[in-house]
């Protein structure tokens, strides 16, 4: 429709909100309390506009733009005097009691309050009393609260609460005193309460790890980044100065993490600033064992030549790391760095998405879900971003249910809220355990993944009769079966999610069984399985054997040399097995970024560079193929991606020294003429050499401050920048100053707006798409091999053993992650390793509380555990903590013995 | 003179079930179950030309008409008193609710039953302990009598009621901000539209009425519209409570034709001036309401010639401030209340009320200067009404910016002499 600015005509979406209107049209106006994520509630009056009845009325009416919905043909002025002189006004009261510390403020640089300030014009301070101030809090290790910045925008306690479902952040008192904050001092209890940094248009809540190594967000350099920390995938901005990676920003993509990301992924960075990092290359029978890069090359060659070579992926490595590895093995010896169980589960899941049955769902798209089963997977735990979009589609139905009922549009927040009150969207979850998603949950049950599966099927059966041959469901599961089909047969938009965490792939098939049940001509259902690291699924498309096949091959044929990938398989496997694997080869090459319990059996370890340090791609759980670029500029370590090391390595073997494949993009083509089912990868990003007007994109804001002493120590030359040759992006901030292409925008910045808010203008709407699209590429659109895919594996009722008990992950949604357990801070909010039993199986046991509990598997002895009584977990199963920095490989989904 | 509110009011004591149940009470409850349909009490009330007392004076029966009536219509539906009385000088409503409190139970009764509501509250202030000692005994009494509860004198009809007493805040007043603490959330205020009648309580079809007009509904059922309206002195229907408090004769709460004159009111029910002072100002209805002054005290107390004569009926209890008043420090005390009381959610009534506040108390202390006026105008301007999230601010404003208008001298007289003129 059209309406009509300061007398200029333009056409907008019908639907929004005057603020979203001018924001989408690039008009500035400036905004607080009004978050595109969260909707309007009119609380801070900063985005005052001036509207007109018709052409004829010249006085107007101030209105507050967010609260407004446009309407054909309405007039509207932003540049009206009194809409201006209100909103400097409005500025100067939240300044009133602002405590003016910017050049000390965290946020200073990349403040909203900073920018709107300059935008409305506010300079000259009328106020001549005494500041309130506040009492800061201790928030944990995570967040920093300086209360006396705070502007009263209620943005924190609406995302917190509202948005996040947290409930240990409020507010209190009211008038001026109002304050944002805990009861007392604690730990935030919600895994996302980095987001709070963001949010907030100011310093009062800030990142407490950046504080750590604090630099000013101009003198960052920033590269497009992916989330390594779980499946999910997460786009985020990776920021580093002087070799340090200082923090992660969230990184906007409509299609999957929106404006937010979880704990674990925003403050999980700090690996690479570890100092268990490995810089120096080795060659560990040598007395001295670092080695220079042609010393390693003369060593390697030997060890690759003479004797057979296996290749062991991983799946927390960049998909060209593993190409290049296969490459260099043979795709017979390429062995994906998994246990057999993950990879059986693994395969299933990419069978099930290539079939076409299902839509393999986009986490936006789950927001958008009316209804929503959960089989199997504890997903705050284990992919707590996916947690949070189930939130929002649980609120957002019950939100769009009120808004047809009285006709107020949905971004009216508070009067949403208000209609709605405590109505939720259809949520079921059926886990082994209680989880906190739970508490949003229509239904909630918590069985042994067998009955968890026969549940599934029962649902399926319901939704298709005869479709499922079994017959002695009991009563009790066929009632819940109906009440949950019924649920999902009102649904336009139901999804089924899944994981692999159960080791069962019977609660899988159900899950899939389901969601094709649900298919009916105009209802498509969408399907998503978590898996366990962030390229699970690139790895697991490969379509290679698992480790377990690896290790028997190796023991039968002996003499083999192993090229291990980034993966430290004592995490995976147990650790009887894996040293069973290193006893049988003559030589092990590790290559990999951390020191771990495999790189201690290497001879020789070659330094892997991190998302940091490096380029490559990633592929989430759903089949997205997500590119990261490097950040930390290396001129001088020998780290270096594990793709690039073996790509020497390669060259070496064919002795050809000329090897010219050495971008990722070269790489991604010869991987998509191998491996067809990639076809498109190399369409992820931009390619190398790509540049707007002959000008690359700067990962450096053009306010960057340049160089300065501090490396004046070492060299007081102007060293030339550092150029890796592989990527559009250079290290510089001379460049292309506009939008570049969505897939490579290192940071959001635009005159005017210098904090996060600027993502508005890299949006194709508020809210909607990143102009250019989003970026990422789904692999599994457009299948020409769909085919029917129905399983009918219908399990037996779990059975507790006498003296067996079934072994399953308990995971922890900021304790678990290889990597992201080296912050420190997060390392301090991770549980200590223990095990859980329902109080009838510790009877049985003639265990208590409290007791250590050894857990034996087929003669291999774990570690002792302490145990904690819990009535959430069925009889007969035990649940043990993992993906802790404690927790090594166990074979989850056996059933394994107990001793006190 | 009619008085049909206070007729049976007798100060100090409280009208038993029995005793009002003599004086015709529940007369009308029966004879609408009896014989009307909602929708048709509805009418009546319309007809009666009755708007609301709580300072708003909207009609009541227009306000009814927009709540969902149709068979699909969202339940439970909720009416609510609004008895938060915490208007500053207001105390009409607590001589209704003590003196008389089944003629409140009965119209709000009577108003559930023409909404059709199936819950009903009475939002009690905090500090009107006595009043809610009454308010408990009577519905518990009007439970026993079986005009609450299920199945209401035989008609099949259901309404509960509960007595809520807030912690008090001003702003619960405020009928959204009073839904909200009813639920039990912070007293902010909400947006609307949606409006109550539509999305209320619980986000469910709900009506808020004030005491005084609740109390006119069994009479108007009784009597007829015909008969409200010949009860007034002018357009409005009905009679109104107005008070008088500050330095007169004989403080007090009368009920009177509605558009009596304001001389009447405070020369013959208030006795005129204590002895020794001069009427300088008339706050007519509350805090929130413009300053009139000597010139016009023949004006009618209705809502169209107060508001003609730059001010609000708003509650119809006036505040006198007499000439050995400082103008300054008395606008200083209304501010410091109103800062005091602001919620918090919106900036211009969080941060600009206080700031008023503190420029006043500077002027007061002999510390201001001629910026500060400007200052105190800006906010009389940009905290008006649609600028602030709710009328409180504005409300605010209102003694602001007219006692710069009418005393401004004194202002200039504290600027100029670096003190207080009225300090002995």
């Amino acid at each position: 429709m059209f309406i009509h600015i300061d007398n200029k005509t333009y056409t907008v979406k019908a639907g929004k909100n005057l603020l979203e209107a001018c924001l989408t049209l690039d008009l500035d106006l400036p905004y607080f309390c009004w978050h595109p994520a969260m909707g309007s509630v009119g609380a801070c009056r900063q985005c005052a506009v001036k509207v007109y009845k018709d052409e004829n009325d010249m006085k107007g009416r101030l209105v507050m733009s967010c609260m407004e919905t446009v309407t054909e043909g309405l007039r509207l002025s932003i540049e009206d005097k009194t809409a201006k002189a209100f909103r400097e006004q409005v500025i100067e009261w939240l300044m009133t009691n602002h405590p003016h510390d910017c050049p000390v403020c965290d946020e200073g640089g990349a403040c909203h309050l900073q920018d709107m300030t300059v935008m409305t014009g506010h300079d000259y301070r009328r106020y001549n009393y005494k500041k309130r101030t506040y009492t800061n809090q201790y928030l944990g290790p995570l967040i920093n609260h300086e209360m006396n910045r705070c502007i009263q925008c209620y943005r924190c306690v609406r995302y917190y609460r509202d948005y996040a479902g947290g409930d240990d952040l409020n507010v209190f008192a009211a008038h001026n005193h109002v304050y944002f904050g805990r009861e007392k001092d604690g730990v935030l209890q919600s895994p996302f309460s980095g987001n709070l940094s963001e949010v907030c248009p100011t310093g009062v809540f800030t990142d407490k790890t950046l504080k750590e190594h604090y630099t000013r967000k101009w003198d960052l350099t920033m590269a497009p980044s992916v989330c390594n920390h779980c499946s999910v995938g997460c786009n985020t901005i990776a920021a580093e100065r002087y070799g340090q990676l200082r923090c992660m920003l969230n990184r906007y993509n409509g299609d999957v993490n929106g404006y937010f990301l979880c704990d674990r992924g925003r403050f999980g960075y700090e690996f690479v600033n570890s100092e268990n990092r490995i810089k120096q290359a080795l060659i560990r029978s040598r007395t001295n064992e670092a080695a220079t890069e042609s010393e390693i090359m003369e060593h390697v060659q030997s060890l690759i030549s003479m004797s057979k070579v296996v290749g062991i992926g991983s799946p927390r490595a960049s998909l060209e790391s593993n190409f290049a590895l296969m490459q260099l093995v043979g795709k017979e010896n390429f062995y994906q760095g998994i246990s057999e169980d993950e990879a059986h589960l693994n395969r299933l899941v990419v069978e099930m998405l290539r079939s076409g049955c299902v839509h393999s769902v986009s986490l936006k798209e789950i927001e958008q879900a009316d209804a929503v089963l959960i089989i199997g997977e504890d997903i705050w735990n284990t992919a707590p971003m996916m947690a949070l979009a189930v939130r929002q589609a649980v609120v957002k139905t019950a939100a769009s249910q009120a808004s047809q009922e009285i006709k107020i549009p949905v971004w009216l927040d508070s009067a949403i809220k208000e209609l709605a009150q405590e109505e939720k969207g259809f949520l079921a979850t059926l886990t082994i355990a209680t989880s906190p998603i739970d508490d949003i949950a229509t239904h909630s049950w918590h069985a042994a993944p067998d009955d968890l599966a026969r549940l599934g099927f029962a649902i399926a059966s319901y939704l298709q009769p005869g479709k499922i041959v079994n017959t002695d469901f009991s009563e009790a599961l066929l009632d819940k079966a109906k009440k949950i089909g019924d649920a999902l047969k009102k649904a336009k938009n139901p999804v089924v999610i899944t994981g692999t965490s159960c080791y069962n792939d019977n609660v899988i098939k159900a899950a899939f069984d389901v969601a094709v049940a649900l298919n009916t001509g105009e209802r498509k259902t969408s399907f998503s399985c978590v898996m366990t690291e962030c390229n699970s699924m690139g790895l697991a498309m490969m379509g290679s054997p698992s480790f377990s096949v690896a290790n028997e091959n190796i023991k039968t044929n002996g003499h083999a040399t192993a090229v291990i990938l980034e993966n430290d398989v004592y995490k995976h496997i147990p650790s009887a097995n894996a040293d069973e694997f290193f006893n049988s080869c003559d030589h092990v090459i590790v290559l990999d970024a951390l020191h771990n319990a495999t790189t201690e059996k290497a001879q020789v370890l070659l330094p892997a560079a991190t998302f940091a340090d490096g380029d490559g791609t990633l592929v989430n759980n759903e089949g997205r193929a997500q590119r990261f670029f490097q950040v930390i500029p290396n001129t001088t370590s020998q780290v270096q991606e594990s793709w690039r090391w073996l790509k020497k390595l390669q060259t070496l073997k064919l002795h050809t020294l000329n090897g010219h494949a050495l971008h990722p993009d070269d790489l991604l083509r010869e991987m998509e003429t191998a491996l067809p089912q990639f076809e498109g990868i190399t369409n992820v990003s931009p390619k190398h050499d790509f540049t707007i007007h002959g000008e690359k994109i700067p990962r450096e804001p053009h306010r960057y401050s340049g160089r300065t002493a501090i490396l004046a120590n070492k060299n007081v030359s102007e060293p030339k920048p550092f150029n890796d040759g592989d990527s559009p992006l250079s290290f510089t901030m001379e460049g292309y100053k506009g939008t570049p292409p969505s897939g490579v925008v290192p940071f959001f910045w635009s005159p005017g707006w210098n904090s996060v808010q600027s993502v508005n203008k890299y949006q194709e709407e508020t809210n909607g798409a990143l102009r250019g699209g989003n970026p990422g590429l789904q692999l599994f659109k457009n299948k020409s091999d769909a085919r029917d895919l129905f399983f009918n594996d219908v399990p037996e009722s779990f059975v507790v053993a006498k003296d067996r008990w079934l072994l399953l992950p308990k995971y922890d949604a900021l304790g678990s992650g290889e990597l992201s357990s080296y912050t420190a801070a997060l390392k301090t909010l991770s549980p200590q390793p223990f095990a859980s039993m329902s109080t009838g199986s510790l009877q049985a046991l003639n265990a208590k509380d409290g007791d250590m509990l050894q857990i034996v598997d087929a003669g291999i002895m774990y570690g002792s555990l302490p145990v904690k009584a819990d009535e959430n977990v069925c009889d007969g199963v035990v649940l043990v903590t993992a993906g802790l920095r404690e927790s090594m490989g166990m074979s989850w989904g056996t059933r394994v013995q107990i001793k006190k | 003179m009619e008085q049909p509110l206070t007729k049976n009011i007798i100060t100090g004591k409280t009208l038993s079930l029995k005793e009002y149940e003599q004086a015709g009470g529940y007369a009308a409850l029966r004879k609408v179950l009896k014989n009307n349909a909602p929708q048709e009490v509805q009418q009546m009330v319309k007809d009666s030309g009755l708007k609301g007392r709580g300072g708003a004076g909207f009609s009541t029966g227009i306000k009814w008409s927009f709540v969902p009536m149709d068979e699909d219509a969202r339940h439970p539906k909720y009416l609510i008193c609004n008895a938060d009385e915490m208007e500053p000088g207001t105390f009409k409503d607590r001589l209704l609710l003590e003196g008389n409190p089944h003629q409140l139970l009965e119209g709000m009764i009577l108003a559930a039953y023409a909404i059709k509501a199936d819950i009903s509250y009475v939002f009690l202030r905090w500090a009107y302990r006595k009043a809610a000692e009454i308010m408990e005994k009577s519905i518990s009494d009007a439970y026993a009598a079986g005009y609450l509860g299920k199945n209401i004198l035989g008609t099949g009809w259901n309404l509960e009621m509960y007595l809520h007493t807030g912690v008090g805040r001003y702003i619960c007043g405020e009928e959204t901000a009073l839904l909200n603490a009813l639920e039990g959330k912070r007293a902010t205020p909400r947006a609307k539209p949606p409006f109550p009648q539509v999305s209320g309580l619980y986000g469910k079809p709900t009506i808020v009425n004030n005491v005084e007009t609740l109390c006119c509904l069994p009479h108007i059922i009784n009597n007829g519209a015909a008969w409200f309206k010949s009860l007034s002195a002018s357009e409005d229907s009905g009679t109104k409570l107005y008070g008088v408090s500050g330095k007169v004769k004989r403080p007090g709460v009368w009920e009177l034709p509605l558009g009596t004159t304001m001389r009447e009111i405070i020369e013959e029910y208030a006795g005129g001036m204590a002895n020794g002072y001069r009427l300088k100002g008339v706050l007519p209805g509350g805090a929130s309401t413009d300053f009139l002054t000597e010139q016009h005290l023949d004006i009618k107390m209705d809502y169209a010639s107060v508001a003609a004569a730059g001010s609000r009926l708003g509650t119809g209890t006036m505040i006198i401030m007499d000439d050995a008043t400082c103008p300054i420090g008395f606008v200083h005390n209304l501010q410091h209340f109103f800062a005091q009381e602001s919620c918090g959610w919106c900036t211009p009534c969080r941060e600009g009320l206080p700031w008023v506040e503190k420029i006043l108390l500077g002027l007061e202390k002999g510390k201001g200067s001629t910026e500060d006026i400007e200052l105190l105008q800006m906010h009389t301007q940009y905290l008006g009404p649609g600028n602030t999230y709710c009328a409180l601010a504005p409300g605010a404003m209102e003694p602001l910016q007219s006692a710069l208008k009418y005393f401004k001298d004194d202002f200039v007289e504290h600027i100029e002499k670096h003190k207080c003129p009225y300090e002995v």
